[in-house]
């Protein structure tokens, strides 16, 4: 375009855009970053995720056939909080949580503890530990409420056979939701046991070298430096276990399918249940219940994790 | 050094007690039902079949039901195949340029990715936005449902890896002419190799092992996934028992595969998918 300009004096405005260029030649790639990249993510993202999260909202407060809805404010809340067989299943989820995510920490730093220290076959200890996260968690349910069996059972034979109660693990009302727990801790303890290892296994073996020239016996050293500065680990099966434990529904569904009665019903089984009846509305209103819960549970919970991590 | 020598061995042989009991009983168990008669079966007793016969109910189990086995195999690996796959290239795109660009919609974009971490779906609304797009009860909606919800998991993957990769790569390419296009297919995605082989592992065996997914969103015989059928199998073959643990341990078979196959990076990436989450 200049080269055809006549004008000296334009000639040298026009050249002033031109320094720009310059200072983004020390940056030539950004545009090669397409942006567009995010295009086909989000409309997934949106679809089928933000848009039925939002919309959640408006539904859990209608009479809904998924056609047709009518708006009858927090109907649906008054009910779900009014109605036994519905509300117990949100202290269930909350019992539930906090049972299988505390062992989970527990079991997990311990056997951690003992797979990263002086012990032989410790690739077998933990192939074997972690290989029921990997399974599926219907033929985990369908294994253990075999096992677990009343009358057939192998560990009530066992526990008979040493003379001991034999509870009816799954059918008594006052420890379903306990005996899932249970199996929920046995499938899942091999992630938390993974992640302290690794958790462990960052510590700078300098600190542990120090710590034992200073005098300092196996107790101090575990509770002066393995336990805080695997915090980041620590945090990290606390969130997942939580979330996974407030989420529950598979085990839950395939050992009990929330019985005997509602004992062992959960906030995601009352969701499959209350869909199951047609009652859609409801359903999403329990969905709402737990979106609730989740976040006023993780939001704190992780804030207060993350703040106290400490940098290697 | 014998003292710590001793220590560990007695503490290894306490634990291998310990997690046979544990542990290998309960796959034993699976395995020796597995290959019973279905009278002995129903016993759930913890013994040695009399009658081995582990090779004919492979293929009892395989027809019963009209097959139904087969159709829950192809469907449950076409799910898995296609979901994984979409969401690999996606992530990965979408990783990659979120690492490299440093935009002011950071948080904003963090902020939804942890969302998808943490947040359980919203169930029924998904399905009233299935039928709006007549998705709903099809493969390709349970294929893009599925692909949804492992983006936020491989995000997080692709994005710490793609830090790691030096910038002057890029500009060496670009210097050599090569488009936004061929840049990342051609000279980042060779290099994600060990990122993508964690990511399809990892969440080949999530979505195969899903049950809550299919059950909502892909109801009918016709598209039954494996933990579909396993679980309808358990409520009405109860005189069958042992045709129950061979499904079992059939639908057991390929996560134990990728696991000897994938042991390290299976562990990797759920360590470190975790520690990012």
């Amino acid at each position: 375009m200049s080269t055809v300009n006549p004008s000296a004096a334009v000639q040298v405005t026009d050249i002033k855009p031109e320094i720009p260029p310059l200072k983004t030649k020390r940056h030539p790639i950004k545009s090669h970053y397409p942006t567009w990249f995010f295009i086909p993510v989000i409309a997934l993202y949106v679809v089928f995720f933000a848009i039925p999260t939002f919309s959640s909202f408006y539904f859990s407060l209608t009479r809904w056939s998924l056609f047709d809805s009518k708006f009858i404010g927090f109907g649906n809340f008054v009910q779900f909080f009014q109605d036994p067989q519905l509300y117990t299943s949100f202290t269930h989820t909350l019992v539930y949580a906090v049972i299988t995510s505390g062992a989970k920490v527990l079991i997990g730093f311990f056997l951690a503890l003992l797979l990263t220290g002086p012990i032989v076959a410790r690739g077998y200890l933990r192939a074997l530990v972690f290989f029921p996260v990997l399974i599926s968690t219907i033929g985990v349910g369908i294994m253990w409420k075999s096992l677990l069996d009343p009358f057939h059972g192998m560990v009530n034979a066992a526990l008979g056979f040493f003379g001991l109660p034999q509870p009816g693990w799954f059918t008594d009302p006052n420890l379903a939701l306990y005996s899932i727990a249970g199996v929920d801790i046995w499938k899942g303890v091999g992630i938390a046991t993974v992640i302290f290892m690794a958790g462990f296994v960052a510590i700078p073996n300098e600190y542990f070298e120090a710590a034992r020239i200073d005098g300092a016996g196996s107790w101090k050293i575990l509770r002066q430096i393995t336990i805080p500065l695997s915090k980041g680990a620590t945090a990290t099966v606390i969130i997942l276990s939580l979330i996974g434990g407030l989420r529950s529904f598979d085990i839950i569904w395939v050992t009990t399918g929330g019985g005997p009665g509602f004992t062992s019903d959960v906030l995601a089984s009352v969701i499959y249940k209350q869909y199951q009846a047609g009652f859609y509305g409801l359903s999403t209103a329990g969905n709402v219940v737990l979106f609730l819960l989740v976040t006023v549970i993780m939001v704190p919970v992780s804030y207060f994790l993350n703040r106290k991590t400490v940098e290697l | 050094m014998t003292r710590q020598r001793s220590r560990a061995w007695i503490s290894g042989i306490i634990a291998i007690l310990v997690s046979t009991v544990v542990f290998v009983v309960p796959f034993a168990f699976v395995l020796l039902q597995a290959a019973k008669t279905p009278a002995e079966a129903s016993n759930l007793s913890f013994s040695w079949p009399t009658n081995f016969q582990f090779a004919q109910n492979f293929w009892d189990t395989l027809i019963s039901n009209d097959g139904v086995i087969w159709r829950a195999i192809i469907n449950s690996a076409v799910l898995t195949v296609c979901s994984v796959a979409i969401m690999v290239v996606l992530s990965a795109m979408a990783g990659y340029v979120l690492s490299r660009k440093k935009s002011k919609w950071g948080p904003v974009v963090n902020f939804f990715v942890l969302a998808g971490l943490i947040v359980p779906p919203a169930v029924v609304p998904t399905i009233w936005v299935l039928q709006g797009l007549k998705l709903f009860g099809t493969l390709p909606g349970m294929i893009l449902v599925e692909a949804t919800f492992g983006l936020s998991f491989c995000i997080l993957l692709f994005r710490a890896f793609i830090g790691n990769i030096p910038r002057e790569l890029d500009e060496a390419a670009v210097l050599d002419g090569a488009g936004p296009i061929r840049l990342f297919f051609k000279v980042v995605l060779p290099l994600l190799r060990p990122v993508v082989v964690t990511v399809i592992v990892v969440q080949s065996v999530f979505v195969f092992n899903d049950f809550a997914g299919p059950l909502y969103f892909l109801p009918g015989d016709q598209n039954v996934t494996v933990q579909l059928a396993l679980f309808t199998f358990s409520g009405q073959n109860l005189s069958f028992y042992n045709l129950l643990f061979m499904a079992i341990f059939l639908i057991t078979l390929p996560p134990l595969i990728a696991y000897i196959f994938f042991n390290r990076q299976i562990v990797a990436g759920m360590t470190s998918g975790a520690v990012k989450g």
